[in-house]
């Protein structure tokens, strides 16, 4: 179980003013969403939490040690990030791509065996593309690669897991899948953290919320007191319709 | 995976005993076996073991260093159109090359002269690409393509003022000749020990060739692995280079067809890639020296005629 930190963080968004330093802890059991309008730093912010980007002030913390001063390879071990846009210059299976979620695990000489092939089976499956692992990934639809980089993640099996706009090209049987598989990883200890679109999936699976403004202004806090309409206009820069059926909050655009 | 590359070796020690019988004087394969056995003539021994052995071993070792030369460039630009000597490497070893010829050095410095070329091209498109802004692989290649046409217009330039009866030995170099290689030993080592350093490394540049923000995501410290291989798949070029003049096709064509039936896992592609460019550049070292013998082609027109529609078909066919 790990828990990531972040002490006066201030990420690093070309021609922005100083922002909002965040302080936020982010803990084992937690589902975060992250919301925010276009351009405001979600991926950025993302990106900065896996080390991957430099922050401009304050630094991240993984399990209270600076995750600028660990190696790659000890933070892949604990930390893992799937991403919005992937690279395919060559061409590779699903399975393939599954089982480079070992690679953080593996020594040099060591090749995958047969539990890593088996964890990753039963990512495949949990995602519901275990029907294609050999297929090459550039023969699937959008949905079914996105659904196959939450597998590589699975596969990975890090404590913490950072998903950038995960129900991307998802049909709604998938979104609810996918959204209810990472509430269950997270019940079983891992912590989750991830950049959302949709207000209603942040309003009915997470347990945390963290918005995002453009001019790097930012709050967070427990989804019930953070998803008020007002602040969510705000962010928005849209009005917004909120209804309550049986005890939960949706939100639709005012036209 | 260990069958494919047993029937690569099965295959490659083939074609090793066709380049010692096949010559100006055919050497049967009962003699070529009682040669080897230390037995047979003294003309055999002295063709096979003094002649055919090294040219053959020249060639294989060429062969597998272009081969694999190619395969780590295009893992490391992400291009599948990347090959040895697209970042300008043959280019300087060919000025280096063709500047010791116009001087009237002899074999050695010539590609002493060859190799300082290449290492010379390597270092300036790895300072000019470095330069003050973000590395990436199409800043690379941008600086490679650029500096390797400056090398074209003075290879040009050079042939153009060369007299007229050093022209056909210029020529033979920069189309690729194993029979400028004096030992064949330098590049057989360079091949075996670059295997060796590359081979812990080959499951990384897996992670690496699905892009490098995945990679670093997935453990892999991408910029000093970006480098390294960088300056070794330049060093096995020189290498190559310096032992054969520039050959065209091995580095591009042979990585690719492995990929297009083998996958690519570089586990299984960098050892094909030894075994199937060796094989290939012998093969066509004996073409080129038996087609039209006594005359000899040079072997880069062979590799091209032979590699171009093996590798058209293999294309044509795949998934």
């Amino acid at each position: 179980m790990s828990t990531l930190r972040t002490r006066d963080l201030i990420i690093n968004i070309p021609e922005r003013r100083d922002g909002f330093a965040l302080n936020m802890t982010v803990e084992p059991g937690q589902v975060w969403g992250v919301l925010g309008p276009n351009g405001a730093g979600k991926t950025t912010l993302l990106h900065t939490l896996a080390g991957l980007l430099p922050a401009r002030n304050g630094w991240v913390e993984l399990n209270n040690a600076p995750v600028k001063e660990l190696k790659r390879r000890a933070i892949a071990r604990q930390l893992g990030l799937v991403f919005q846009e992937r690279q395919d210059t060559f061409p590779a299976t699903v399975m393939e791509t599954a089982l480079i979620g070992r690679h953080p695990w593996l020594s040099p000489w060591e090749s995958e065996q047969g539990e890593d092939q088996a964890l990753a089976e039963q990512a495949l499956r949990a995602l519901d593309v275990e029907g294609l692992s050999s297929r090459l990934l550039n023969t699937l639809s959008g949905g079914e690669r996105q659904r196959v980089a939450i597998a590589t993640l699975m596969t990975q099996n890090p404590d913490i897991w950072l998903l950038d706009e995960p129900t991307n090209h998802l049909d709604l049987h998938h979104q609810v899948r996918v959204m209810n598989l990472l509430r269950n990883q997270a019940q079983s200890g891992k912590t989750v953290f991830m950049c959302l679109h949709d207000l209603n999936m942040a309003a009915r699976w997470c347990s945390h919320v963290l918005l995002l403004y453009t001019n790097g202004d930012a709050c967070w806090g427990a989804t019930e007191s953070m998803l008020v309409p007002e602040a969510l206009e705000r962010l928005y820069n849209q009005r917004l319709i909120s209804l309550k059926k049986d005890g939960l909050s949706v939100f639709v655009p005012a036209p | 995976m260990t069958r494919t590359l047993l029937s690569l070796s099965i295959v490659a020690l083939a074609a090793m005993m066709l380049a010692l019988a096949m010559g100006s004087v055919t050497v049967p394969l009962p003699d070529l076996w009682q040669v080897i056995q230390g037995d047979g003539s003294a003309l055999h021994r002295t063709l096979v073991w003094e002649l055919r052995l090294p040219r053959a071993v020249a060639a294989f070792a060429t062969g597998g260093l272009l081969a694999v030369a190619g395969a780590l460039m295009q893992v490391l630009l992400r291009n599948p159109l990347a090959d040895p000597y697209i970042l300008g490497l043959s280019g300087g070893a060919a000025v280096g090359a063709l500047l010791a010829m116009l001087a009237g050095m002899g074999t050695l410095l010539i590609s002493g002269s060859a190799f300082a070329g290449a290492m010379l091209a390597t270092l300036l498109v790895f300072g000019l690409a470095h330069g003050t802004g973000s590395w990436t692989p199409s800043r690379l290649l941008l600086t490679g393509v650029v500096v390797a046409s400056g090398w074209g217009a003075v290879i040009t330039l050079m042939l153009a003022i060369t007299p007229s009866h050093k022209l056909p030995g210029m020529l033979y170099w920069l189309m690729g000749d194993v029979s400028y290689a004096r030992t064949p030993w330098p590049a057989l080592s360079v091949l075996v020990v670059s295997i060796a350093l590359i081979m812990p490394l080959a499951r990384n540049l897996n992670v690496l060739a699905r892009g490098p923000m995945q990679a670093a995501a997935l453990g892999v410290s991408v910029r000093p692995l970006e480098w390294s291989v960088y300056l070794l798949a330049s060093l096995l070029t020189a290498t190559a280079v310096t032992t054969a003049g520039s050959i065209g096709f091995v580095g591009l064509i042979v990585p690719h067809m492995l990929r297009l039936v083998l996958g690519n896992d570089q586990r299984v592609i960098l050892p094909a890639s030894v075994l199937a460019g060796g094989t290939l550049l012998v093969l066509a070292d004996t073409l080129a020296r038996t087609v039209i013998a006594p005359e000899q082609l040079p072997v880069g027109v062979i590799t091209a005629l032979l590699g171009v529609p093996m590798f058209l078909y293999l294309l044509h066919r795949s998934r």
